[in-house]
């Protein structure tokens, strides 16, 4: 029994470089040895732990579902594309503590019934992919053949589940249509258990300590914790390891005095939404709780926006990048998408067309589930939370122009 | 009774915008010419035009799907 509850970045520094699989189980001890199937499922979905590749679906359940399918021969994919630009918290985990992930993918593996297992690792995060080979090397005995690592071409939508069972069977990273998801039919036809890296990780902890120890973390409503990317105007950035439930303002104090004041928080990242910082500060990051809240804590991004930048300003920088990251294959995507980053774009630059705020106000009801894969949704979600939020600075930069600071906006060169 | 759903493959579609002519009852189009197709659920007394508008898609992107609902893990992302 272990007294001090470790985290998932606990052990060296992470300026130490990648834990050897000695110092890994010097600190954690192996893996369990006999390991049941059915008691490793049922386990997981004790834990009630949810996936931290953004859409938060329970673990247990679906690696159930995968099981009940596989036979034998399912593959598991694990999934550090992390293409999200405010987060960092997955190549992290993986150039830090690439045991745990391998622990958990082979977890995984056993529990679902799966020969394969695929690395998918984002192909900008050489760090992680370094440290991933090199563990790889050191537990060779333990993995044969059945693990390699895919390198994940860059691009927001290459981490989709589609996209990245798409990528290792035909080297094409765009989504497919559903059905099949990848549970039905993903790698080589196989089914397929697409998990993101920090929930294989956290698997290789609740195997070691119990799905009790895992739930006697959590403040709020969801038991647990997880990882973090915090950005903005604060001393401190970066990855954390936090308790759910912990509140925004923690985190902002975790990262140091804020070094401005501060107008909204980005929580969940690209996917996510905007919050006033007055409401969010007390706000807990508790998933069932932003959920109730019309938030999600998606991929554990918290990103501070300093009250001197223009939260239209901002909008229109994420949705230009959202525009150019689809994948160019579904007309509501591409053309919808395009046209709210221009509006948006319009607005913010003093440009803007009488009815553009009549018009992204409609568009933004008319993205959801508009595409193969919910990367429009995601757009929409931004976006609505931008018109709430900072709706009097839309209104603002509609009609009179100026920004908050009384600025008259000028064409944009 | 579960009413069936029509959808539409969103990747093979292109936007000629025929099913919205041929079942204005639950297609509208957006500015680009794209399907809104609402929930889908189609009731009873339009299934044939909804039969009608699947047939008509030039591309075949268009899906009636008799009314049960599939499970399977996150429907989210
Ligand atoms: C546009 C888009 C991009 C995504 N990118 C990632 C990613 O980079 N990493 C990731 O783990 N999940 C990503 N996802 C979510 C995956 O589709 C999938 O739900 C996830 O990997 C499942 O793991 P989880 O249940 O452990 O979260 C993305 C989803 C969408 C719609
Ligand atoms: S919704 Fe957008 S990103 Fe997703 S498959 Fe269609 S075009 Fe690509
Ligand atoms: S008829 Fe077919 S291609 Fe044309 S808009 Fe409708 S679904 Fe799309």
């Amino acid at each position: 029994m272990l007294h001090r509850k470790p985290g998932l970045l606990d052990g060296p520094p992470f300026a130490a470089g990648a834990e050897s699989l000695a110092a890994h189980h010097g600190r954690l001890g192996l893996l369990p040895a006999r390991r049941d199937r059915l008691e490793l499922v049922a386990t997981v979905e004790a834990s009630g732990l949810q996936g931290r590749g953004g859409a938060g679906f329970p673990v247990g359940r679906k690696w159930r579902t995968v099981a009940e399918r596989a036979r034998g021969h399912a593959v598991v994919l694990a999934n550090g594309a992390e293409g999200e630009p405010l987060s960092a918290k997955d190549r992290t985990l993986m150039a830090a503590r690439p045991h745990l992930v391998l622990d958990g993918a082979l977890l995984a593996a056993d529990a679902v019934g799966a020969d394969r297992i695929v690395l998918y690792v984002g192909e900008e995060h050489h760090t992680a992919a370094a440290a991933l080979d090199r563990a790889l090397g050191e537990r060779r005995r333990e993995f044969g053949r059945r693990a390699h690592l895919v390198q994940a071409p860059v691009g927001y939508v290459s981490g989709e589940e589609t996209a990245a069972v798409h990528y290792v069977n035909e080297a094409d990273a765009r989504p497919t249509t559903t059905p099949p998801r990848p549970f039905q039919a993903g790698v080589g036809g196989r089914a397929t258990l697409v998990q993101n890296v920090e929930s294989l990780a956290l698997t290789a902890l609740i195997a070691r300590f119990g799905d009790d120890w895992y739930r006697a973390a959590g403040r709020g409503s969801t038991a647990g914790s997880a990882l973090v990317t915090v950005s903005g105007p604060v001393p401190y950035p970066g990855v954390r390891e936090i308790e759910l439930g912990t509140t925004v303002g923690e985190v902002a104090a975790a990262a140091g005095h804020l070094r401005e004041p501060l107008e909204a928080v980005l929580v969940g990242g690209y996917f996510g939404a905007w919050a006033p910082i007055e409401e969010a500060w007390h706000a807990a990051l508790d998933p069932a709780a932003m959920r109730a809240a019309g938030l999600a804590f998606g991929c554990g991004v918290v990103g501070f926006l300093p009250r001197e930048v223009c939260g239209v300003t901002a909008t229109a920088r994420i949705l230009r990048y959202m525009a150019a990251a689809s994948s160019g294959q579904c007309g509501p995507c591409v053309f919808g998408l395009a046209a709210v980053a221009e509006a948006t774009t319009r607005l913010a630059t003093g440009a803007a067309f009488r009815d553009d705020l009549d018009r992204l106000n409609r568009w933004c009801g008319q993205l959801a589930g508009r595409g193969a894969c919910r990367h429009p949704d995601g757009a929409g979600g931004l976006l609505q939370s931008a018109l709430s939020v900072f709706g009097a600075e839309f209104a603002a930069h509609q009609w009179q122009r100026r920004c908050k600071h009384g600025n008259l906006l000028r064409k944009a060169a | 009774m579960v009413p069936d759903v029509i959808s539409v493959d969103r990747i093979r579609c292109d936007g000629h915008g025929l099913c919205a002519e041929l079942l204005p009852e639950l297609i509208d189009l957006d500015d680009w010419g794209y399907p809104l197709l609402g929930g889908g659920h189609v009731p009873y007394h339009l299934r044939d035009h909804a039969k009608r508008a699947v047939a008509a898609c030039p591309v075949q992107a268009l899906r009636l799907q008799a009314g049960v609902k599939t499970a399977g893990p996150g429907r989210k992302a």
